[in-house]
């Protein structure tokens, strides 16, 4: 096993086993602040495909996850009420099962990227990471002012939804549900980075010049990345809703968006745990520190800072070294 | 007439007031080595790029193989067959040089939309992109980053992930360039060679390799085409020898 396989096993055993000591030692506080840092993680790890393998500075990744937190948000809120959701032409329903949010969370998400990306990918750089922004922005803001669900002040859920043969309520039932998916999700973007596609992916941000020289355009890759990236940023936000039992407009904000590539920068750009590490850090330094200060983003500020300057490969490229090509 | 694979018919393109592309008419026959040849800011490049796509003509047509390409993106006119390598190393930096032949082989496969499946596993992808560095003497360097590969070796890898698409017709630009003496003797070697799989049309600065290789040359001035030829023809003609070769033919 090389040494990145190590730290990763590392990381991916340290969620559960913090969450399981935590069960036994009778602290669900900890329980769900490890529920926390996986759902950071998952959406950390679907925007480091579109950042990390493709190269592209999403700013706008809170859409997805706030489409995700509203699609929940929506059905629950109407299965709650038992208000139909539509009525003409055909009748609609809420719904409190996850699997079901979940399903139309991935459509929905993946639906808004494919917009979001046909419009953004046209342009790139700077001028990509603005119209992210200003998506981001106007989803935002369209939330605040839509009184139906809540608008500023957002909307509880009274009850989290549910999973067949589970007590979701239970802090380690759902914590081991949502470790699933991120583990699954990880295994999927582990053989995606591996595929023909990642591998023209991953081509592309280097040298688009080069893909399109062997009959490959660059745009469509992107935008096949983008619409997944979003679709399991998307997913995150609707786990991360029924975490909380509920949500609000910041779910779209732009600060989100930035804490996400912080994430991504902290454990290791286009490194398949680098998310998963940056997220846990995020958050343990969150919980560490935030007793400590108000004000305790400035250190995280300055680690980042450090690992900017000093680590460029984060965590993982700290621990593990350079990434070695995995022919 | 039957025998050009690619036709460049009556192109023209300006940029302002300069007339980068000038009416020209160009073939390229199967099984010859056509040199494009003409003094720095000829026009060279720019045709290049109008033939490779990624730059439109203002005026003519782009046939290869029979089909008008001039509308055409340049991945389409990859996949139709045209093979073009640059005059300054475009190759993916990060990978290693077995990746980059690797993309070649999957460009020219058309099995990019797998998402599961690991690429390098690939048995018929794997063959290729092997045979592509074994020909231009790169398989030692399989493993090695590109990015740390010297600028010689970067030239031959971007002729091996030329070869790696099968291309019907080469389009190189340059491909000697700062190969050095030997270097550039055993390029000019292999590309005598490439011609009876697809024709070449070569832009090439060392004169050397162009009278070595080349079964036509053009000479291209200030955008316009002013003789075509065989070698023997080309040293012969006043207006070349006036206009460009100068000093380089009686020496």
């Amino acid at each position: 096993m090389g040494r990145e396989a190590i730290v990763n096993t590392l990381i991916f055993f340290a969620l559960p086993v913090v969450s399981v000591s935590a069960w036994m030692g009778d602290e669900p506080f900890l329980i769900t602040l490890a529920t926390r840092a996986a759902i950071l993680a998952l959406a950390a790890v679907g925007l480091n495909l579109a950042l990390g393998l493709g190269g592209l500075v999403s700013l706008g990744h809170a859409v997805f996850f706030g489409i995700g937190g509203y699609t929940m948000g929506i059905l629950a809120s109407h299965a709650q009420s038992y208000a139909p959701l539509i009525e003409v032409p055909f009748l609609i329903e809420g719904t409190k099962s996850m699997p079901v949010i979940w399903l139309v969370t991935v459509i929905v998400s993946a639906f808004i990227a494919w917009i979001i990306g046909v419009l953004s990918l046209r342009t790139s750089g700077v001028y990509f990471i603005m119209i992210t922004l200003a998506f981001g922005q106007m989803f935002y803001y369209f939330a605040i002012s839509w009184p139906a669900y809540g608008g500023e002040d957002g909307l509880s859920i009274y009850v989290r939804n549910g999973f067949p043969g589970l007590n979701t309520l239970d802090p380690l039932q759902f914590f081991g549900l949502v470790f699933c998916i991120l583990a699954v999700t990880l295994w999927g973007m582990g053989r995606l980075a591996r595929s023909p596609f990642g591998l023209a992916l991953n081509a592309a941000r280097q040298n688009a010049e080069r893909v399109e020289t062997v009959g490959l355009t660059p745009f469509r890759l992107r935008l096949v990345a983008f619409v997944i990236s979003g679709a399991v940023t998307g997913l995150a936000g609707a786990l991360f809703a029924d975490l909380n039992r509920f949500i609000s407009p910041t779910m779209f904000s732009w600060q989100l968006s930035g804490e996400f590539i912080v994430f991504i920068v902290l454990g290791g750009i286009g490194r398949l745990y680098g998310p998963v590490a940056g997220a846990c850090l995020f958050v343990l330094l969150e919980h560490l520190l935030s007793g400590v200060s108000e004000f305790w983003l400035i250190y995280v500020g300055a680690i980042l800072l450090l690992v900017v300057l000093f680590a460029r490969g984060g965590l993982i490229g700290a621990l593990a070294g350079r990434e070695v090509a995995h022919d | 007439m039957t025998d050009a694979l690619l036709h460049v018919d009556q192109v023209s393109k300006s940029f302002g007031a300069l007339r980068a592309t000038d009416n020209v008419d160009l073939e390229l026959r199967r099984g010859e080595i056509h040199a494009l040849i003409g003094p720095n800011g000829a026009g060279k490049s720019t045709l290049i790029k109008q033939i490779a796509g990624g730059l439109r003509p203002d005026a003519g047509r782009i046939m290869f193989m029979g089909q008008d390409i001039t509308d055409l993106s340049v991945p389409r006119r990859a996949q139709a067959g045209l093979g073009r390598t640059f005059q300054i190393s475009s190759l993916a930096m990060e990978y290693t040089v077995f990746q980059n032949v690797m993309l070649g082989a999957l460009g020219q496969s058309g099995t990019v939309w797998r998402f599961f499946r690991p690429v390098m596993k690939d048995q018929a992808l794997r063959v290729r992109a092997e045979n592509a560095l074994e020909q231009v003497g790169l398989s030692d360097q399989s493993g090695a980053l590109t990015g740390e590969l010297s600028h010689g070796q970067r030239r031959l890898l971007e002729v091996a992930v030329a070869l790696t698409l099968e291309p019907r017709v080469f389009l190189m630009d340059e491909p000697m360039a700062g190969l050095g003496g030997e270097g550039s003797l055993r390029m000019t070697g292999f590309l005598d060679g490439l011609r009876e799989k697809a024709p070449i049309l070569l832009v090439e600065h060392d004169m050397d390799a162009v009278f070595a290789l080349a079964d036509r040359i053009s000479v291209l001035v200030y955008g316009k085409i002013i003789a075509t030829g065989t070698a023997d023809e080309i040293r012969a003609d006043p207006d070349v020898r006036q206009a460009y070769l100068g000093d380089e033919v009686s020496a």
